[in-house]
Formats: C-alpha cells, sequence, structure tokens
C-alpha cells in the first residue's frame, strides 16, 4: 500500500541524530513488548502480516509513536484480527473467555530462534527458474498494491541492472495476506542514484535492493 | 550539544506520561495474552534475558577474523550464513545473511527503508537512529549528507553503495581493517569494529598509540 512506511527519498524529517551511549531498550515497557511480539507472532500469523499490521496503522500515530509503539499496535491488531482477543477485551483489559490453549512455557533451547525473529524465507520449492541473470536490465514495474508490498514507491519505473540472483524466496504480497508463500526468485537490483534521484545525484552512487521477480520487467 | 540529561528524548512530549500509559497498556496486554495461552510469564522473562545478552559482539567477532584471514573473508563474501557456522556460531534460524565489504573505492552503508530490518543475530537490537524516520527517508537519497552527520566525510571519487534491505536478506558491512593495527591480536581488532562500522556509516575504530 502507498502508506507513510514507505519513505524512501524523503527529506522532510530533519538530520540523524545519534544518541551517545544508547541504551539497548529505553523502557522497561519496551523489552516486554519486544518479547510478547516475538512469543505471539508465529501463533498470530507471518511476519509479512505483521509488518503490514504496522503499515494500516492510523499515519498521524504512526509518525508521532516509537518503533515499539508500532510493535504493540500491531500485536494488538492482530490478536484481536485473530479472534485471539475482542475489541472488549483490549479496550477494557478484562479477559472474558480464557484460552484454549493451554500450553506450558516454551522449551528454554527454543528461545534464542524466537528472539532472532522468523525464520529463514529461502525455499527449495516454488518457482526456482529465474527469469534473469546477473548484468541483465530490468525496470521495476509500477504497481501500486493496496495490500502489503515490499517494491517501494521510489524505485517504481526506474531502470537498473540485476547484481545478484539469490534463490527463490517467500513472496511477501501473498504471504500477508493469508494467500500462502508463493516462493519466487530475488534478486538484488542496482539503481544509478542520477537514475532515481536526477542529474543532482552524485555520478558515482549507486543502490542496491532485493526485489522480486513479480515486481520487475525486462527493459 | 548532547541530550545527555534528558534519556526519554527520542519519546514525544509528555514523554513521562507516555511512559507510564505504556506501562500499564503493556502490562494490560500481557496478562490477557497469558489468560488467553499465548504466551506464559516465563516465556517473556526469558526472551527479555536474551535479548539483553545480545550485542554487536558476535559480529565483531566475525569481522575481525575476515581482517586476518583472507580465505574466510571470501568464504564470507561468497556465503555469509556458511563463513560464521565455521566459527562454532549457530545459524540454523537466522535470515539469509549477504557481507558486502568497504575498500579504498567503495563504501557500503545498510537501511531498511520500509520498516526496520537489520541483522539482529550478529549485532543485538538496533539503535534508534537505525529505525528513526530520518535515517529510513534520507540514507537512500543523500547518503553522503546523512554519513557527514556520522562524522563520516568521503571523497567525491569513491562509490557509495546504499542498500536497501526489502526482503528478508540481512547485509552486514565488512568495514575497512584501521591503519596502525598491524600485528594486533584478534581479539584486539574486534574491540575496533563497532556497531556503527558494520552498518557502515562511520570507518572501524583506529587503535590506540
Amino acid at each position: 500500500m502507498n502508506g507513510v512506511h514507505d519513505m524512501g527519498g524523503m527529506t522532510c524529517y530533519g538530520p540523524v541524530k545519534p544518541e551517545e551511549n544508547e541504551p539497548i531498550f529505553h523502557a522497561a515497557w519496551e523489552k516486554r513488548v519486544f518479547a510478547m511480539t516475538m512469543l505471539g507472532m508465529g501463533q498470530l500469523d507471518t511476519l509479512d502480516a505483521f509488518r503490514h499490521a504496522i503499515e494500516r496503522m492510523d499515519p498521524t500515530h504512526y509518525l508521532s509513536s516509537t518503533y515499539y509503539e508500532h510493535w504493540l499496535a500491531a500485536l494488538e491488531a492482530l490478536a484481536v484480527e485473530k479472534g485471539v482477543l475482542t475489541p472488549e477485551e483490549l479496550a477494557t483489559g478484562v479477559a472474558q473467555e480464557t484460552g484454549k490453549r493451554a500450553e506450558g512455557p516454551l522449551p528454554p533451547e527454543a528461545i534464542p530462534a524466537v528472539v532472532q525473529g522468523g525464520a529463514p524465507c529461502n525455499r527449495v520449492e516454488g518457482r526456482l527458474t529465474p527469469r534473469f541473470s546477473v548484468g541483465d536490465q530490468v525496470q521495476a514495474r509500477n504497481l501500486n498494491p493496496t495490500g502489503h508490498t515490499r517494491l517501494p514507491r521510489y524505485v517504481r519505473g526506474k531502470n537498473g541492472t540485476i547484481a545478484q540472483v539469490h534463490g527463490t524466496f517467500v513472496y511477501p504480497d501473498t504471504n500477508a495476506h493469508g494467500q500462502g508463500e508463493q516462493p519466487q526468485p530475488l534478486y538484488s537490483v542496482c539503481f544509478t542514484a542520477q537514475e532515481l534521484w536526477g542529474p543532482d545525484a552524485a555520478a558515482t552512487d549507486d543502490l542496491y535492493i532485493d526485489l522480486w521477480e513479480d515486481y520487475l520487467d525486462p527493459a | 550539544m548532547h541530550d545527555h540529561d534528558a534519556p526519554d528524548s527520542h519519546l514525544p512530549i509528555e514523554a513521562d506520561a507516555e511512559l507510564t500509559y505504556y506501562e500499564q497498556r503493556v502490562e494490560a496486554i500481557q496478562a490477557l495474552l497469558i489468560e488467553k495461552g499465548l504466551l506464559s510469564a516465563d516465556d517473556v522473562r526469558r526472551a527479555v534475558e536474551d535479548m539483553d545478552a545480545r550485542s554487536p559482539a558476535v559480529g565483531a567477532r566475525v569481522i575481525a577474523r575476515a581482517w586476518v584471514d583472507p580465505h574466510f573473508k571470501q568464504h564470507l563474501l561468497a556465503d555469509a550464513k556458511a563463513a560464521i557456522a565455521t566459527l562454532g556460531i549457530d545459524v540454523d534460524t537466522w535470515s539469509t545473511l549477504v557481507a558486502v565489504e568497504n575498500t579504498p573505492t567503495i563504501h557500503n552503508v545498510v537501511v531498511c527503508t520500509l520498516c526496520s530490518c537489520y541483522p539482529r543475530s550478529l549485532l543485538g537490537v538496533p539503535p534508534d537512529w537505525y529505525k528513526s524516520l530520518n535515517y529510513r527517508a534520507r540514507v537512500v537519497k543523500e547518503p553522503r549528507t546523512v554519513l557527514e552527520e556520522f562524522g563520516l566525510e568521503l571523497a567525491p571519487d569513491i562509490e557509495v553503495r546504499v542498500y536497501d534491505s526489502t526482503a528478508d536478506m540481512r547485509y552486514l558491512v565488512i568495514p575497512q581493517r584501521p591503519a596502525g593495527s598491524e600485528g594486533l591480536s584478534e581479539e584486539a581488532l574486534a574491540a575496533l569494529v563497532t556497531r556503527d562500522s558494520m552498518i557502515g556509516v562511520t570507518q572501524a575504530q583506529e587503535p590506540s598509540p
């Protein structure tokens, strides 16, 4: 979707301000949101659906809230959409009915993988034969889907070169919407800075971005 | 100017009120999700402990090895996960990883414009600036200006390569080995490899004379 999250190329947010001696988390609640999201995600939906839940936030809320507030908003949205919580329970904080799954805690050895986030997305099934090879000239399609996509606006319609063929990977545009993984070839595509940003950009500079085959046409 | 006196300066205005609100809200959500059987309090505690223990040290160890061992570096550039596995690190659950090398003529820098994808398995939790609107929005368009804000000025003839990690493909920058680091032990070299140098917004530290 063409949302505020798709911000590559905007210059309205001011300078970057690195924080000296930044703590890993700025508040105890951020740690808990992190842990709850990582633990809950696998049971609620895919990582792609989680990203899309963040993208669906009210844009003014998205822009005015912090990273872990985004996570919390997505966790709450998916918990309701997947029927784990009712909107009333979310509003009141009082469970009307306990869950049917009464599984015990995860085995300790399962925790590191959960914390790392997700699972590898490369696949050995699906569309395995790449249409493009390294060096091929391609054009990013001018697609404007209303659902989840990982094709940012700033490359749409632009011409680039295949820099690397990564293999076959889960397709986020379907995987975020319960339409399955539909794995297909993924490429690293190189665009010159001038192709993306015009003649004022440095002639020496390039942008590399990972794009799925269905995002690309031969140039 | 640094906001040392304002530890919550990254939060919106009325940080104290926000904090209280979120502490309460997160407490309530956690209680609900435990009640529903989605997670347990033990799981949450152990996941927090696991995350707290992560740091960029794993990444620094990998880079130091690449600096001293050309064969390892070639392996790392060709198949980063497989190379890292040879160090005895369990990479089975990692996303695919790509290592890119800074040279005297090429400088690489990593961003995720659409969200905040980051090689957490190697570098721990991403810093706030990496997740910030200004970094995500600007570094693809004006990388040299953004790098200057980190104190890194690059000569005009250096090729800047920005990597926008849109897929579940993580990027690790191999910074240039600093001058004057000849003869240092691998452990001493790893201490020069900062988190920011592995994202590509700074160089590795120079050894103290």
